[in-house]
């Protein structure tokens, strides 16, 4: 039991296609985010420009960062979630 | 009233821990909870695991003293959970194990690799533990009058006794139930502080009046300045950068000034000071065992200054927009210590304004206007709180306890709702210490509770007992982690002592006391320090050390057993000698941070590339020796 694994998960045919999704998805936050670090480094300033709602460029670009995470991450699932029933019904096709 | 309902809640989260842990039977059971527990109520308890002591008074109170820069942390704390989700994962939870060790030994079965990363698990688990601790020590300060090591104790001890009679499926639930209530409560004193607006003469509600700070006229007599007034004579003055503080003595009560010059005339400005002869009870602004007020206000809204201006209820853009106007200014405070004439230890508390647009933007703690080096260090922290996230031990330890490989994915997802939601309050709550006249001068980590305080004494029971649930809860997954780390990864897979499932259980609880009794001396000795900043640390370290070793683990296949370990050791050893000779860590222990060695305080940006190297180059090497016949 100790060296068990925690549970047992059984065979994902959609694996290979979530980690090519999750690596690009992570690839496009990561540029973001790197936008963010760059603008904070080389051009503080621009930070204070007023953008929506009289929030400036570091609120909404830091807000955005965060609701940017939340909504790939939504995106991230439902495409997951699609692939593995499409793929677990070619399966259950096959063993037919 | 506020200690009764402290009592209560914290009993309450005891009692369900015991409750849960007399159900936990086996090993899977104390680890990782028989890895069923459902996605969504541990999606919030990943949140409750993930928003420590750390999320809620460090950053709280690093926005309260520097504004935006405090908000990058909860920037990259949540931007961390993307690389938890799109690459560590699934991945992880498909190798189906119980802890980071056996993870990463997954396709070796290396003893180096178990020995490297139960050791990695062990420092990164302690390093985050000692923010937790911290936090629990200044909770306890203004909620039951104790001293800071005593709060550190009291958490230290009640933890030890949870995680050494529970385990896993306590902590779970707990960390479910204060991670949402930390969430409700939050946005209850994020509603409460729009609804109040702002005011450059804030009263806490009408709790404590505004103190306005004397203003006494200057004339040079004898080429020295001194009060016009002559019932006042100057005793001594002391200048440090570009400040002179001046000791001013009226009717043989003394009090410290600072020199300022207003509207182009010279005056002496009252602040606040602490003075400790030895063998004399501290002196605090003139009163023997005084305390010294609550600050933080803006002196101009939008422009709008005088005699008092009011905003009344704010929106949660115009707050924000409010703060960031070009005109508004911001009076907040610093301090400098020196020994005065009599050899007494003084301490001035002295007020700034700073314009509230700067303050709403990075720059004020991180120099990203400074030097190159400024520049890196904020690159380097930013760089370790990304990747930090996916690295740490105890947030790795929860993806074991779902059935399946999609619930970790939705736990996570709940996870980062939740999360992402309360970092953006985070952002009301420290901007309202900032202007609402909360901030401890001393100690900016109280700046939330003290916030909820000034709205009633039940907000800030209720407040203080989730933060110290949240202690509790986060201390009890660390300590859960490093138990993991040594009964299950070093005696038993690494020394390969025979135990039975008792024996085993009992080597866990034992490891649990002893890290537990680590953890509240660190805690002790790193008073303090804001904790957002010493869990920022920790994310370097577990950034450095372990994120390469799952990352190549996962995407490269020429990784070797022993590029693992040795890139687990370069990057916990590069991390821990940058941090030891970093300017921080100087001043923490009295040094001059000006003669620290590194001269940058996150280590992330040469510790994570090292450990990379390493494991590369190390896996090229040993991968032709195994080509070569040489076994490993």
């Amino acid at each position: 039991m100790f060296h068990e694994p925690a549970s047992q998960g059984g065979k994902d045919p959609a694996a290979p296609y979530k980690t090519r999704l999750g690596l690009w998805m992570f690839l496009v936050y990561a540029l973001i985010y790197v936008g963010f670090v760059a603008i904070n480094i080389t051009a503080p300033v621009l930070m204070e420009a007023e953008i929506i709602f009289g929030l400036n460029l570091a609120v909404t670009y830091g807000f955005f960062l965060i609701v940017f995470a939340l909504v790939l991450a939504l995106v991230y699932t439902r495409l997951c979630s699609s692939k593995e029933a499409e793929l677990n019904e070619t399966d259950k096709g096959k063993d037919a | 009233m506020a200690i009764l309902i402290f009592l209560a809640f914290v009993g309450f989260v005891l009692g369900l821990s015991f409750y849960y842990g007399s159900k936990t039977k086996s090993a899977s059971g104390y680890y990782a909870a028989g890895g069923q527990i459902h996605w969504g109520v541990n999606g919030i308890a990943f949140a409750g695991d993930y928003l420590s002591a750390a999320s809620f008074l460090g950053i709280c109170g690093m926005i309260a003293v520097a504004g935006y820069d405090g908000f990058l942390y909860s920037i990259g704390y949540l931007a961390g959970w993307i690389v938890a989700l799109f690459v560590v994962a699934e991945p992880m939870k498909r190798l189906g194990k119980y802890t980071f060790t056996d993870a990463v030994d997954s396709k070796f079965n290396s003893r180096g690799i178990k020995l490297m990363a139960a050791i990695s698990t062990l420092i990164v688990s302690l390093c985050y533990l000692i923010p937790q601790m911290v936090g629990a020590g200044v909770l306890v300060e203004p909620l039951l009058g104790m001293p800071h090591a005593a709060g550190v104790i009291m958490v230290g001890t009640v933890v030890i006794i949870i995680v050494a009679t529970a385990g896993m499926t306590s902590t779970t639930y707990v960390q479910f139930l204060k991670g949402g209530l930390l969430i409700v409560f939050s946005l209850v004193i994020t509603i409460a502080v729009l609804v109040r607006g702002f005011s450059t003469k804030p009263d806490q509600g009408g709790k404590v009046p505004f103190h306005e700070y004397a203003t006494l006229a200057a004339d040079v007599k004898d080429g020295k300045l001194a009060p016009s007034d002559a019932a006042w004579s100057v005793v001594e003055s002391k200048a440090i950068k570009n400040h002179t503080f001046v000791k001013l003595a009226k009717d043989g009560k003394e009090s410290w000034w600072m020199e300022e010059e207003k509207d182009g005339k010279k005056v002496f400005e009252e602040i606040q000071w602490e003075s400790l002869k030895a063998g004399e009870a501290k002196v605090v602004n003139g009163e023997s065992g005084g305390k010294l007020r609550q600050v933080g206000n803006l002196v101009s809204i939008a422009g709008d200054s005088a005699p008092e201006a009011k905003t009344g209820s704010v929106g949660p853009f115009e707050f924000l927009a409010k703060i960031g106007d070009k005109k508004t200014t911001v009076l907040q405070w610093k301090l400098e210590k020196f020994k005065d004439a009599s050899g007494a230890d003084v301490t001035v508390h002295y007020p700034y304004t700073t314009a509230g647009s700067k303050l709403m933007r990075p720059g004020v703690k991180f120099k990203v206007e400074g030097t190159i080096l400024e520049r890196i260090d904020f690159v380097s922290l930013m760089l370790a709180l990304f990747l930090g996230t996916a690295s740490l031990p105890h947030i790795l330890i929860r993806y074991y306890t779902v059935p399946s490989p999609a619930a970790a994915r939705k736990s996570t997802i709940v996870a980062i709702a939740a999360i992402g939601f309360f970092y953006i309050l985070t952002l009301y709550m420290g901007l309202g210490a900032m202007t609402h006249g909360v901030v401890n001068p001393l100690d900016n980590n109280m700046s939330a509770p003290l916030l909820a305080r000034s709205f009633g004494t039940v907000l800030f029971a209720v407040i203080s007992a989730i933060a110290f649930a949240t202690v509790l809860g986060t201390v009890a997954g660390l300590i859960v982690a490093s138990s993991g780390a040594v009964a299950h990864d070093l005696m038993d897979r690494y020394m390969k002592i025979k135990m039975d499932e008792n024996q085993k259980v009992k080597a866990g609880r034992i490891a649990a006391v002893v890290v537990g009794i680590l953890a509240i001396i660190l805690g002790i000795i790193f008073k303090g320090q804001n904790v957002s900043f010493l869990v920022g640390l920790a994310f370097a370290v577990a950034a450095s050390a372990n994120l390469p070793a799952v990352v190549m683990l996962l995407f490269w296949k020429r990784t070797t057993a022993k590029g693992i370990a040795a890139s687990i050791a370069v990057g916990v050893v590069s991390s821990l000698v940058l941090i030891a000779m970093s300017p921080s860590i100087f001043k923490q222990f009295g040094l001059d941070p000006a003669n620290a060695p590194i001269p940058f305080d996150n280590p992330g940006i040469v510790s994570i590339p090292l450990s990379f190297l390493t494991l590369v180059i190390v896996s090229l090497m040993t991968e032709r020796k195994l080509a070569e016949g040489v076994t490993e």
